[in-house]
């Protein structure tokens, strides 16, 4: 095993020669990226979906457990996230963690009700807790704005031993501010797969059986992998709201969490970076596919199904299965 | 006050017996092919938008009968096509590649049709009310009572005493050992995913008589599809019979003391009844 | 793979086959002439797919028609207009996203859209942030132009009190006073409530009920039971697009039209043409009609969409006009493209007749950036005659400043940056 990040599951090594190419690609892009006549907010988003797919897949690729409701989380994220800048405290760290708080709290405390459940069983209830929320944040229009959506609030600047870190005006510093904050969301998660947590999980997600017969508290594990993925998602939907500065009911509903698990399997459910790949994918294919033709949903839907039908693991999935030979 | 209950828990169950009939087609694929079709809204809206079409030439009557069979047709080309190479695969890969069908079928339809509503005029027998006091169960309402009571009549029978019916049963308990008993697996998937779609068609005939017919309106179906079968149980077609009706009624109910909650509620019943009974009211222990 | 009676290239072939199609350009919106960099560019975002797909179309159709117009009488400012459209899909996320592309990739001078009021305001939100002049064709929440005003925001369509105060008393006085409401439970439901219980209350009517719809619903008859059981003299449909079509469908099929008279606020002919002929009842208002006898300019207007499109142009077709004739009309007379400048402008700006295309004046509200257009009340009829489309009989129009509140009243503060 040479730690290619296409070695599966996990890069071995932190600083493989792939990993290198990854980081120089998105620390330079705000070189390059207007004259190709690209525009921050997409990479931006990119580089958040991607997060939020990636904390998925913790849970999807490395522990076995599908959930179908993680718009929930992202939802709180966002929403706790903008709700605190707009009545609380116009400060954006504090929206940040405001949001991921609130988000890992609900995660912590749905996860608990539903982790006996498995399989589709438990990928349904998932979507009955998001679709609760939902509910709530579309009728509660006095604090949400309802179908409106949450607006009236804007990302603020980052005040920092005495320097002003312009993420309001600068989209340049407000890309490197995500990417710097999804970088430790993905390492964190990279350092916990490594862990013997990490390991305890992927014991359950081959085969669950013989874990329990080993020992292991099924139940805590995949609690744990939960919140856990709830808390980068929770992140991700807080960065978010700072991206459009809105937040609106739909990022609650069970068709955003769809989006999420498309990206997962259309990038690879077993590699690391899959999901990340596969929110680029998603995202970019669509903005252009849908700039140059009404009919942009039957090239994106003949791409998925072109995927399943060619790419078995997704598309990272092919190149791993590549290098194996 | 009791009235008003009485009229909505009877209108509920019309509404949870088309339900019943969209989640009977979905849970038959699910069932022996272990294929989540994400795109069986996307079948219904066909189902809906052909019999428009036809029925200027061949009449409501006929095109009931006609557009259903053609939805299945097709759903016969696709199955070898495209969903054949799932079996055996994480459903999850089924989920992705039917979600992209489901998004060929709306905007092939809004490219054909255009994404201006359209009216599908039902007969006008149909369309008046039973009496003035029940006003409000038209005699289209019956008459889809009456269609999902004669399909999961005429399902019981194909299944219970028909060859065809007993590979079914058999095969959603255990593939492999009918397999090797010699039937003919890809033939008997092929039959029952045009089976499937079938009553995805005609569900959207059905449908396309009393809303508006849109592009997107098996998207709005889908999901209220999937409650059902969960909330009845993987793998039991009773189930999903029970679920649908139970979802409807609820819904129904709701709508009288809170109707906001009335789509919620599907939800929050799907999520009691699995933190109660983890498995679904009338699914079978093991399956997943 | 191997077993398969049908052709399936191999995966190397495909992925040799995606490689050849090319990387696509990064951001060149489709409808983009081959004009070059010095042209001025409209950027207009709005659902061309989704539920309000037929909306989208008519609104983008009426403002590619002006444009063509536009740049036949010389463009703006002496250069040529590209009209470049983007899809929301019906989802703020992508909304925002869309107007970024456009705002910095593509360089627009001003925003349109969009249908979904929600899209709207953080439409106006994003180009206000970013100093882009915005102008809303046909999102028709209240904020808009009320309580999340900007400078840069202006607004062709109707506020839902408009609509109401437009078509309220006419209600009270043909059918009764004695009202139960079948309400879409969002804020363009609600606040067209608001509008008419206070319309209500004006003659000193009463409700009878209230039955708020989630929003999506299909099936009405709990609603309606409800409604039926009230005995009111009116039943007042206030919801719009497909959740319109599904309860009027229903409310003939249960026969409640012949004991209760229907009305509500706003209707538009896509609803109608999406009605099967027996369900097309009810009083209305419309916010543009396109059968108006002795207007200057409707019929070649009418005449033009006919040819282009096979149809009759909705009030949807004249807002996406009127957007574009109304950025071409002021950048024009002001001879610049500056947002500060042609806001300021735009305050108290009066549409010209062929753009305006109504019996009244046209002009924007300064308070509020609001276009004081009229209305149009009556009634919905089966027949669409000759055509197919003349859906609406126009009992009277009234003038857009006569039934708009005062400015005072929409909760709008505007502030000018400095």
């Amino acid at each position: 095993m040479n730690g290619s990040l296409t070695d599966g599951p996990l890069p071995k090594k932190i600083l493989s020669p792939h990993l290198i190419v990854i980081w120089l690609f998105l620390l330079s892009l705000p070189l390059w990226l207007l004259a190709i006549g690209g525009y921050y907010s997409i990479v931006t988003q990119v580089l958040i979906l991607g997060l939020a797919a990636m904390a998925l897949n913790y849970l999807l690729g490395f522990t076995g457990v599908l959930s179908f409701g993680h718009a929930a989380y992202f939802g709180l994220g966002a929403y706790g996230c903008g709700l605190t800048i707009k009545f609380i405290a116009a400060s954006t760290p504090l929206g940040i963690l405001v949001g991921v708080m609130v988000g890992t709290i609900a995660g912590a405390l749905i996860g608990a009700l539903i982790v006996r459940l498995r399989g589709v069983y438990f990928a349904m209830v998932t979507i009955a807790f998001s679709q609760v929320f939902y509910f709530i944040a579309f009728r509660w229009n006095s604090v949400t704005g309802g179908d409106d959506g949450l607006g009236g609030f804007e990302r603020r600047p980052i005040d920092l031993f005495g320097f002003t870190i312009d993420i309001q005006h600068n989209q340049m510093l407000f890309y490197y501010f995500v990417l710097l904050l999804v970088a430790l969301g993905v390492g964190a998660m990279g350092l916990l797969l490594r862990s013997p947590l990490g390991r305890a999980q992927l014991a359950i997600r081959e085969n669950e059986r013989r874990a329990r017969f080993l020992g292991l508290n099924i139940e805590r594990h995949i609690w744990i992998a939960w919140v856990i993925s709830c808390g980068f998602t929770s992140l991700a939907g807080a960065l978010y709201a700072l991206l459009d500065n809105f937040a609106d009911p739909r990022l609650l509903y069970w068709t955003f969490s769809g989006d999420l698990v498309i990206m997962t399997v259309l990038g690879g459910m077993r590699s690391f970076w899959g999901p990340m790949l596969g929110a680029a994918l998603f995202v970019i294919l669509r903005d252009t596919v849908s700039s140059h033709t009404e009919n942009w949903m039957s090239f994106i839907g003949l791409f998925f199904v072109l995927v399943v039908l060619f790419f078995p693991r997704g598309v990272l999935g092919m190149l791993q299965r590549r290098k194996g030979g | 006050m009791t009235q008003l209950i009485l009229f909505n828990l009877f209108n509920g169950l019309v509404i949870g017996a088309f339900y019943a009939l969209m989640a009977l087609g979905l849970s038959l694929i699910l069932n022996l092919s272990g294929v989540i079709n994400f795109s069986h809204g996307g079948f219904l809206t066909l189902g809906g938008y052909l019999a428009f079409t036809l029925a200027p030439w061949i009449g409501f009557w006929g095109a009931l009968l006609v557009a259903p069979l053609l939805t299945a047709a097709l759903g016969c080309l696709i199955e070898p096509l495209l969903i054949r190479r799932l079996y055996g695969r994480d459903p999850l890969y089924s989920l992705l590649l039917t979600f992209g069908l489901a998004f060929i079928f709306e905007d092939g339809i809004r490219t054909i049709w255009g994404p201006q509503g359209l009216p599908l005029t039902v007969p006008p027998i149909l369309a008046q009310p039973l009496s003035h006091t029940l006003f409000f169960l038209t005699g289209y309402r019956v008459f889809m009572v009456a269609i999902v009571a004669a399909v999961v009549a005429g399902l019981f029978l194909v299944l219970r005493y028909t060859k065809l019916g007993l590979r079914i049963r058999a095969g959603t308990f255990d593939l492999e050992t009918v397999s090797v008993l010699g039937v003919n697996i890809r033939v008997l998937r092929l039959m029952n995913f045009g089976l499937g779609i079938y009553l995805a068609g005609l569900a959207g005939v059905l449908a396309a008589g009393m809303l508006g017919l849109l592009p997107t309106l098996g998207g709005s179906l889908i999901m209220p599809s999937f409650v059902a079968i969960i909330v009845g149980g993987l793998g039991s077609l009773p189930g999903t019979l029970i679920g649908g009706l139970l979802i409807g009624t609820a819904s129904g109910l709701v709508t009288v003391f809170l109707p906001s909650a009335s789509e919620a509620v599907i939800y929050v019943i799907m999520g009691v009844v699995l933190l109660v009974r983890p498995r679904g009211l009338l699914g079978e222990e093991g399956r997943l | 793979m191997t077993n398969s009676k049908f052709w399936m290239p191999s995966r190397r072939t495909v992925l040799k086959a995606g490689l050849a199609a090319g990387a696509l350009p990064f951001g060149a919106p489709y409808i983009s002439t081959a004009l070059g960099e010095d042209t001025v560019k409209i950027g207009y975002v709005d659902p061309l797919t989704g539920v309000y797909a037929a909306l989208a179309k008519n609104e983008v159709e009426g403002a590619k028609l002006a444009v063509e117009e536009i740049n036949a009488k010389g463009g703006i400012t002496g250069r040529q207009v590209e009209l470049l459209v983007e899809d929301s899909a019906n989802d703020a996320g992508t909304g925002v996203q869309k107007a970024n592309k456009l705002i910095d990739g593509s360089h627009i001078n001003v925003l349109f859209g969009d249908v979904n009021s929600s899209i709207a305001l953080a439409l106006a939100q994003t180009a206000n942030q970013k100093g882009v002049l915005h102008i809303v064709p046909g999102g028709h929440t209240d904020a808009v132009t009320g309580k999340s005003c900007h400078w840069s925001t202006f607004r062709v369509c109707n506020t839902t009190r408009m609509e109401t105060n437009a078509v309220g008393k006419a209600v009270a006085d043909q059918y009764g006073k004695k009202w139960f409401f079948l309400t879409a439970d969002y804020a363009f439901g609600h606040t067209l409530q608001e509008g008419m219980e206070a319309s209500l209350k004006e003659v000193g009517g009463t409700v009878a009920g209230t039955a708020l719809a989630p929003l999506g619903t299909t099936d009405f008859s709990a609603y309606l039971i409800q409604a039926q059981a009230a005995q009111p003299d009116a039943i007042i449909v206030l919801n719009a697009g497909g959740d319109t079509v599904n309860s009027l469908k229903q409310i003939v099929q249960f026969g409640i039209d012949k004991q209760i008279h229907v009305a509500g606020a706003q209707q538009e002919l896509e609803v109608l043409l999406a009605l099967p002929p027996e369900a097309r009842i009810g009083t209305w208002v419309f916010e543009w009609y396109w059968k108006q006898a002795g207007v200057a300019g409707v019929d070649d207007f009418v005449a033009k969409v006919r040819k282009r499109t096979n149809a009759a142009p909705t009030a949807r077709t004249w807002f996406g006009y009127t957007c574009a004739y109304t950025y071409a009309l002021i950048a024009n007379q002001e001879k610049t493209l500056d947002a500060v400048k042609l806001a300021h402008a735009l305050e108290g700006f009066t549409l010209p007749p062929e753009v305006a295309m109504q019996p009244n004046k046209a002009y924007f509200r300064a308070e509020d950036h609001q276009l004081m257009t009229s209305l149009y009340v009556g009634k919905a009829k089966p027949d669409g005659g000759p055509s197919g489309d003349d859906l609406f009989d126009v009992a009277n129009v009234v003038a857009g400043d006569k039934a708009a509140p005062p400015a005072s009243e929409t909760g709008c503060k505007l502030t000018w940056p400095s």
